[in-house]
Order: structure tokens, then sequence, then C-alpha cells
């Protein structure tokens, strides 16, 4: 099977135009969050909601039903319209890089570093236009387009491989179904980060609003929902992404055993995905034991993307083992 | 692990005891260890247990990269080893983590399973008196008589599949729906049970082994084929199904093209080999490739490994043939330049050895000598150096007893044969040629070049029992997670004006953003605003 050169070609086109679009949409959401901050702080809304005084949490979410939980207490401006337009855009651009890359090699487009990347990234916008479409989450753009595009950054400046086909390893249905759902699960978790830190930084500014000091810098955050509704956020994206990661690590060991004979062999990848197994249901167990609910619960979500972040870019790279065809 | 949703949970709740005896100290230190916070850090525990398996080369996985860490790091690597960092899986402080969080998650997972199995035979819980406490509240005043409007939250109820049971003569209803969630729960922690017990059972019936097939020769399950074997203690070698297969062809293709970068990257291997099921079954043809195992008789084979075996011809200093066959050739690098070891033990009247080079695709180089630039045999030659052992003398040391590696020559009592001119002999053949050994030992002839396959012949009788624990957990945790534990109430009571007063309340066990819009809905319905 020969490699589609005019495909191949077609597809860093697409994907370097997705960048230029990404980078536009990045653009507008942080002009958003901007306006928002300086409305909050100026406009009536800030008169509405008495931010500076009281126990801290802004009283949104709290009191109202579901559909709010996501709400920013500032409605989008403009700018993050624009942002969300943009991100469609980039999506079609990027879906369609991957989409020619899967078509120059006549098979799926993740066989390596770059094209796991790519791929990857292309599910977390996705996720994310498809959480767009049920709740107004524009505030998170900035968290979630940002990621991407270093993602994308990364992939074409570091781990970029030309088209090719792929060592026999690799030849296995369970490419298709594991990797694919290693994917929305990574991607879920990157969600569920970027709400995670959001929460941490708000919680913080609130104790610091509860103890009457005005926090200095930040602005921008007084027009995101209230750390308990970003909790809230998180808690509903890890839980999503759980099942779907104990689904990615069981086909992971379905392949494992009709690949090499052994369902777990401690692979340093698989280790690795055990540890954030581990990590995550620490999470979960956390949340529903005293005294570890909250913050420290927040912190094992940090440490399980910091193990996602380790397993994909520091093992692939630098320890040896059974996955090291990542094509770098 | 013990979820906070039952208030009356003691473990979380430090415990100040003056005076403990022995068996109240038993006591304590389980309810330490079956605590939720236990359990959170033990889990935490065995997250960085785990980790330097991945760091430091593991003997189980490589012992050659486990010898060359120790010889490169001669003071670290002893203590290393001590302390089983290069058997991390199998060491006395992993097993313990394993085995401490095992034994808290059965010590919560116990009572729990048995409440769970009383609440679920159960009626709810009675109404609480002040349902204006609870979570979710709301309250509506309305006209219908307070019978109508029970009856209408009954069916609100059981439509929203509830378990409703009526308190307070017949004014007030407890209703609990979700009991799936812990259900899922429970389910999930005692399959985690059923996997490490399969995975335990597999240690002591499985076994597994390697095996090297030339192209034309055939492998039978027997102990002796194998070159490297591992059981379980309750393995005898009879228990060997007695199959054989024979590797009719193994095609390897590489990749040709140099666009891409990525020449001579392994593209294809496909090993046609004839099995039988016993001695005296029909043969029948299989096709094996790295993710399509061979099945047979309750074993496995995959396809582990390939290589070359160049078919020699040896004949010694009598001009007999002392050794004809193929010579399986380890490949050291990715252009699978390979290790050729040859030993004639037979030859008269010196035993003769020929250690050196196959390079598959070979290109003279300056300066280097012959080099392979590609991985399949398009140039093959053979580059040997050539030993003999002393007249009559076993200096091969095959007949020593102690066991020998064909991969390797041990030179220590042999002499390497050398030209006129004192150089140590170098021997290149192409196939089809034939060199003379200097001082008339012999001679040898490269007649061809074969292909060998490498097999992990591998059984695992409790792996079913693995993955339905794996699947019984996947389920358990999934249900666990989206189905929500929801306890409602409703109350109808009169105020001054004889008007009926509804009062709908919840409460949920964990996180539930819904649970606000579901009480209000009842509510709704119990007042007759909305018709279903």
């Amino acid at each position: 099977m020969a490699v589609n050169e005019g495909l191949a070609q077609a597809s860093n086109t697409l994907v370097y135009s997705a960048m230029i679009v990404y980078t536009g949409a990045l653009g507008a959401y942080v002009t958003d969050l901007a306006a928002r901050g300086r409305r909050r702080a100026e406009g009536p809304v800030a008169a509405q909601v008495p931010v500076a005084v009281g126990a801290g949490a802004a009283p949104d979410a709290d009191a109202v039903g579901a559909d709010a939980v996501t709400a920013p207490a500032v409605t989008g401006t403009r700018a993050a319209g624009i942002g969300v337009s943009l991100t469609a855009l980039a999506f079609l651009l990027h879906a369609g890089g991957v989409l020619t890359r899967g078509l120059s090699v006549e098979r799926v487009p993740w066989g390596n570093m770059y094209e796991f990347s790519v791929a990857g990234s292309v599910v977390v916008t996705g996720v994310f236009l498809a959480v767009l479409a049920r709740r107004d989450v524009r505030y998170l753009g900035t968290f979630v387009v940002g990621p991407v595009l270093l993602t994308l950054g990364l992939a074409v400046a570091v781990f970029y491989t030309q088209a090719a086909q792929l060592v026999p390893a690799l030849h296995s249905f369970w490419l298709v179904i594991h990797v694919s759902v290693a994917f929305v699960a990574s991607a879920l978790y990157t969600l569920g980060f970027s709400t995670t830190v959001l929460q941490l930084v708000q919680e913080r500014r609130e104790l610091a609003r509860a103890a009457g000091r005005a926090p200095r810098r930040g602005r921008f955050m007084d027009a995101l929902p209230s750390s308990a509704a970003l909790d809230r956020s998180s808690y509903s994206l890890h839980v999503a992404a759980f099942p779907l990661w104990t689904f990615t690590v069981l086909a992971g060991a379905i392949w494992a055993e009709s690949a090499w004979g052994r369902y777990w062999n401690w692979d340093p990848k698989e280790t690795w995905s055990f540890v954030i197994w581990v990590v995550y249901a620490g999470h979960l167990h956390a949340r529903a034991t005293r005294g570890w609910d909250g913050r420290k619960a927040a912190y094992f979500a940090l440490a399980g993307y910091a193990c996602i972040l380790m397993n994909f870019m520091v093992v692939n790279v630098f320890f040896v083992g059974k996955h090291s065809y990542g094509g770098l | 692990m013990v979820e906070t949703f039952l208030p009356e949970t003691q473990q979380d709740v430090p415990v100040i005891q003056p005076r403990l005896g022995p068996l109240g100290w038993l006591r304590w230190i389980w309810r330490q260890l079956t605590s939720m916070r236990t359990a959170l850090l033990l889990l935490l525990l065995l997250a960085v247990a785990a980790v330097p398996g991945s760091v430091f080369p593991q003997r189980r996985i490589d012992t050659g990269r486990v010898q060359a860490y120790l010889a490169e790091h001669r003071s670290s690597g002893p203590w290393l080893d001590r302390f089983g960092f290069f058997d991390v899986y199998s060491s006395p402080w992993f097993s313990s983590v394993y085995l401490l969080l095992f034994v808290s998650l059965v010590g919560c997972v116990l009572p729990r399973s048995r409440r769970h199995w009383q609440a679920m035979r159960s009626a709810p819980p009675r109404t609480p008196r002040r349902l204006a406490r609870l979570p979710e509240h709301a309250t509506r005043t309305i006209d219908d008589p307070a019978a109508d409007v029970v009856e209408r939250a009954r069916q609100a109820l059981r439509g929203r599949r509830y378990r409703v049971t009526p308190y307070d003569g017949g004014d007030s209803l407890s209703a609990e729906k979700g009991y799936l969630a812990e259900t899922g729960n429970l389910l999930f922690h005692l399959a985690l049970l059923g996997l490490l017990a399969s995975v335990g059972a597999g240690l002591f019936t499985g076994y597994g082994g390697q095996v090297l097939v030339v192209e034309g020769g055939t492998f039978s399950n027997s102990l002796p084929m194998y070159s490297s074997f591992t059981a379980g203690t309750r393995f005898s070698p009879g228990d060997l199904p007695p199959f054989s297969f024979s590797l009719d062809k193994l095609v390897v293709r590489f990749e040709n093209q140099t666009a891409g970068g990525q020449l001579g990257a392994p593209r294809e291997f496909t090993a046609t080999v004839t099995v039988r099921d016993a001695p005296d079954a029909a043969p029948r043809t299989e096709t094996v490739q790295v993710n399509h195992p061979l099945l047979v008789d309750g074993a496995k084979a995959y396809l582990a490994g390939n290589g070359y075996a160049p078919v020699v011809t040896v004949r010694d200093g009598t001009g007999a043939i002392a050794f004809r066959g193929p010579v399986p050739a380890l490949a050291t690098d990715g252009t699978y330049t390979s290790t050729v070891v040859v030993k004639a033990p037979d030859a008269r009247p010196r035993q003769l050895g020929l250690a050196g080079t196959l390079v598959p695709t070979a290109l003279l180089q300056p300066g280097q000598g012959w080099v392979s630039i590609f991985p399949d045999a398009l140039n093959p030659r053979l580059v040997l150096t050539a030993w003999a052992a002393a007249p009559g003398q076993d200096g091969l040391g095959v007949n020593s007893g102690v066991p020998q590696s064909v991969f390797s020559l041990d030179v220590s009592r042999l002499t390497q044969l050398r030209d006129t001119d004192g150089q140590p002999a170098r021997l290149l053949l192409a196939p089809g040629e034939r060199r003379d050994l200097p001082d008339g030992a012999g001679s040898i002839t490269f007649d061809g070049l074969r292909r060998f396959a490498s097999f992990d012949v591998s059984s695992d009788p409790t792996k079913g029992w693995a993955l339905g624990s794996a699947l019984l957990a996947l389920l358990g945790v999934t249900t666990s997670l989206f189905v929500r534990r929801r306890r409602l109430w409703v109350r109808v009571t009169r105020d001054e004006q004889g008007r009926t007063v509804v009062e709908a309340a919840g409460l949920a066990r964990g996180e539930d953003a819904g649970l606000g819009a579901e009480v209000k809905a009842v509510l709704d319905r119990a007042a007759g605003d909305v018709k279903e």
C-alpha cells in the first residue's frame, strides 16, 4: 500500500489552517473574558450581585436548577460568539486534516504521536462544541482552545512524522476501539482539568473575599461561575470520563492478550495507564470521603491529569517498552 | 469505604476511648484500616508504588537490561536490587500495599452489602418531621382535598419508579429510588476482588515459554523443545497438551519506500503453519500474525519474533560432513545484522566452531567492512572466524553436561585458526560458496538462507475469569456513577384557613444537580398543575 502524497500534503495544510483559525478563536475568547471582567466590575450586573460581601460564593447556581449550573453570572459578549464561530470553523479544518491523513494511508489516523496528538485534540474541540450545544460554557473557550492549540503546536513542531504504513503490532481493530475511547476519555479529562483549575482559583478568590481582602489580579474570574458551580461541572466531566478510561485500560489489556500473549505485563505504558486509573479512582473516592472533598479531591484530579500528560509525553519518548512505536 | 449518605456511619468520627484492651486495639486497628480515609491513602500509595516499575528495568520483562543497569550502577544498583526495585510488582512493599487495600475493601464492602441487602428489603424510612430542613424543599398551598393530593403524589412518584410507603396515617409519603447505584458500587468492588483472585489463580495454574522454529522445522509441545519455560506451582510437565505445529513459511515484508522516512520498518509478519492437535490428529493449516495468535488445545502461540537461519555445511579435516543444517542467528539491530554461531562437535580430528555475522543486505563500506543497509535478505553474506579444539579434546564442551547456549561460543578452550600471514582467518561467503579452513582443518559451505520464527506459547486458564471480573467492574462503576440514589418525601397538612398545604422535599446521596427539579416536578403533579 503506497502513501497518497497529495492527500498527506492536504492534511498538513488543513492542520496549519486550523491552527491559524484557532489562534483567532483564542484571541476572541480572551477578549471576551476581559470584557466580562470589566462589565462585571462596572456595569449594572455588579450592582445586583454583591460579590464583595457575604460568604463568598456568588449566589447564582446554588438556588437554581441544573441548567444554570454552568451559566456564568455575566453572559458572553459578542467576542464570545465570534470565538465559537471560529472554533467551529477550526474544528472543521482540523477534522478535515485528520480525515485526509487517514485517507492518505488508508488506515485510522492515530498510528504515531503526531497523529495521536492531532486526532486527540480534534476530539477535545468536538466534545467542547457538543457541551456548548447544551450549555453556555463559552467562558471555558480560552482554557480549551489554548491547550488544543498548544497540542497542535507541539505536534507539528516536535512530533511531526511523515505519513506511512503501520508496524504489524498495530494491525488490529483494537487500534480503532482502544484508542478512540482513550481519545474521548482524555478529552473529558482535559475539560475536567481546565474546570478544576478555574475552580481552585475561584475558591481562593472567594476565600480571600470572605476574609475581607479584595483579590488584586484576574478580574475576569469574577465573570465565571462560583467555585461550587465549577466543582459540579468538574464532577460531571470526571464521572463521564472514569468509566471510559476504565474501558480504555480493559480494551488495552484485551489487545495486549491477543498481540503479546499476556493481558497485563507491567509495560511502562500499562503501568502509567494503571496509575492514572488509580489516581482518578482516588479522586472519585475522595469526593465521597468526609474531610477529603473539595480542595483535596481537586488536587487528585490535577495529579491525574499530570499523569495523563506524563503517560503521553514522557513514557512514549523516554521509557523503554513495548509501546515505543510512537514514531519519533 | 463507607459512603457518607447515612449520617450514622461511625467510620470517620474520631473515637476517644480512654483505655483499650488487646481486643479494643484490634477493633480500633480494624476500624482504621477499613475507613474511607485509609482506603484513599492506600490508593494513593498504590499509584506511587507502581511508578518505579516503569522507571527501572524489570526482570520479568527484560533480564538483560537489569544486568546492564547493575553493571553500570555498581554502588546504587545492589541497593535498589535489595529493595526489589527490579521486581517491583512482586516486591513485599508493593504486595503489602495492594493486599492491605483489598483487606480494607473487604472490611468495608461486606458490611455495606449486608446493610444494602436489608435496605432493599425494607420500606423507605419515616418522613422526617421538618421537611424544610432538607437540602431541597418546596411548598404549595391549594384547595384540593388532601386525599386527592396524596394520591396524585403517589402516582407521580410511582411513575418515576420510586418505591413509595405512606406514613403519618396516610398524610405523608416516603419514597426512594436508585438502589441500583449502591448495587453497582458494591458490584464494582466485589468484581475487583474477583479480578485479583483470577490473576492470583493464574500464577498457580498457567504456563508459558518461548520456542524457535526454522522454516521447515516442527515444534512439538514438550519441555525440551522450549528455549525458556516458566510455569505455576500447580503445573506438571504432563499437563502439556500434545499438539505440534510446523512452520511452512514465514513471510516478512519491510517498508521499501524511502518517502515517509521509515525505510526498513517492519510492515508484515505472516507465518503459515501446519498444526496437529494430537500426534494422530489430522493436520490443518493456519496463519499466524502478530495480532492473530494460533489457538490450539487450551494454549495460544503468539508470533513474537523472527530472524534468519543460514543453512551451512561444515566438513572436518577428514572431509566428512560434521554438521549440516540451519543455524538460527539472532538479529542485533534494525537491519537484522545477526550473530551466527556454528558448532561442529563431531568434527575429526579437531572439533570446529565458527562465529561471526550474517549481513542480510550487504554493502562494503570503506573503513567499516560489510554492513547491512536493509533488513530483507537482498544480498546476504556470512562473515566468520574459525576456532578449533585440540585434537581429541571436547573443546566445545558439548559433552561436559553443563547446559550451553547455542547462540554463543565459549573460546576459552579453543584455538583461533590463522592464515599463513598469522592473521585470524576471516571467511566471507555468499550463498552457494564454500571456503576452506586453514591448516586443513576442514571447510564451510553457505548452502542458503531460511527464516525462523519465535513463538510465545502460553496457557492461562483463568484469563476468562479475569476478563469477566473486569467487565463486571466496568458495569458496576458505570451504574454507580450514573444511577442517582434519591429520597423524596411529600406531606399534606392543613393551614388555619383550612386550605391544603403540600410540602415536598428531597435528599440525594452524593452530587445531584437535578434533585431540585425533581422535587418541584413531583410537587407540581401533586398540586394538580401538570397532567402526565
